[in-house]
């Protein structure tokens, strides 16, 4: 990956922080499954911090979906050791997965009084909403960026793969798996063509 | 040895983790429960119930609900621990793959399709999570939509639009809001 030059021993070690907290605050919020973290992830490190591309950010999210072990994390993974390598990718999955614990832990303790609280199913509630905003906020720039390209294509694929999620409740895995061989077919199609 | 089981144990568990989220829950549940009797039918209830409840991971949570009730915060770390150990290695090689062969045309072929169907994901993603939050799971119908929550999320995704707000800090709002609202007027 491309390494930016001259960085400084105190820069990595603040960039290194900067990464663990964010994934942490990240961490703490992400309720409702993996696309969530894509939601937080765009804003904080495509459009905040500019880390990575939105292209990337993209990629990382089929390769997180795709690959075995929790989607947070190998999300983590990829992040961290596209921005800062190893140590990176240990600040971020640290990040990521010290709420859980730390929260699994406390709870575990009482778990009846907290499945049973009211305010904190209301608090929850609350929380569902705001989340469904933020990764609709997010797919709504995702998507207007697709469509900005006028590629007939592209504006089918999005029509089909959610009709597959949406109406017919495909697992995410298969359609993923699904667009990378049909993108094979047409790497294969337009090289055959081109010789 | 508890603690290796446990590690041994959650990392078989996140190997064969694929497609996240609810997909997890039968896989967690023949190994906890079925093979090692570490929770009966009914604690993996309770245990299901909390993961939604709490952010992160359903096998991080399941791992540290689990680890802590059989070998305490050793157990909880070791548990956890041996969960993300495949993201950490099979995730580190295909980043490897990744970050090399990228900028291949045939690549960005590949992935340049991909990148339309991941964001159709994304959208009907955050599709459910908007039905959940006004349904609770309930039929889709005027009398079980919740207006408080739909009011909520039209605020926030104002916010978020056009006002740039921090996604953290409108989630937070949202909380506060419904939690202090309800309180008040004792839903």
């Amino acid at each position: 990956m491309e390494q930016k030059p001259s960085i400084t021993p105190e820069s990595k070690a603040k960039q290194l922080w900067t990464l663990f907290w964010v994934s942490l605050r990240i961490s703490a919020f992400t309720f409702g499954g993996g696309f969530v973290i894509v939601g937080f992830m765009k804003r904080q490190f495509v459009d905040r911090l500019h880390w990575l591309k939105e292209d990337e950010m993209l990629d990382y999210t089929a390769l997180a979906q795709t690959a075995p072990g929790p989607i947070a994390v190998n999300a983590a993974v990829l992040v961290g050791r596209h921005v800062a390598g190893g140590w990176g990718m240990l600040a971020a999955v640290l990040g990521t997965v010290i709420p859980p614990i730390a929260l699994l832990s406390i709870i575990s303790l009482f778990y009846n009084a907290f499945a049973a609280n009211r305010y904190i199913a209301l608090l929850l509630r609350g929380f569902q909403a705001g989340v469904a905003a933020v990764v609709l906020d997010v797919a709504c720039s995702l998507g207007m960026n697709v469509l900005k390209n006028r590629s007939w294509l592209h504006d089918a694929l999005i029509a089909i793969a959610f009709l597959a999620t949406f109406v017919l409740h495909i697992p995410v895995i298969w359609i993923i798996l699904g667009g990378m061989v049909l993108g094979l077919a047409l790497a294969l199609w337009e090289k055959r063509r081109a010789a | 040895m508890i603690y290796w089981e446990l590690f041994w144990t959650f990392l078989q568990i996140g190997l064969f983790l694929v497609g996240g989220g609810y997909a997890a829950i039968p896989l967690i549940q023949s190994s906890i429960v079925d093979q090692h009797a570490w929770l009966t039918l009914s604690e993996f209830t309770d245990l299901i119930s909390i993961a939604e409840m709490t952010p992160g991971p359903i096998a991080i949570n399941a791992a540290t609900f689990v680890g802590i009730r059989i070998g305490g915060i050793g157990g909880a770390l070791a548990a956890s621990f041996g969960c993300i150990v495949p993201s950490l290695v099979l995730v580190s090689l295909l980043y490897g793959l990744y970050a090399r062969y990228r900028t291949m045309p045939f690549l960005q072929k590949i992935l340049g399709t991909l990148r339309p169907v991941v964001v159709a994901l994304i959208l009907a993603a955050g599709l459910m999570l908007l039905q959940s939050a006004l349904f609770q799971g309930a039929s889709v119908s005027w009398s079980t939509l919740n207006w408080v929550s739909l009011g909520l999320f039209c605020g926030a995704f104002l916010l978020l639009r056009w006002r740039k707000w921090n996604p953290i800090l409108v989630m937070s709002l949202c909380g506060a809001l419904y939690l202090g609202l309800g309180a008040a007027f004792g839903w």
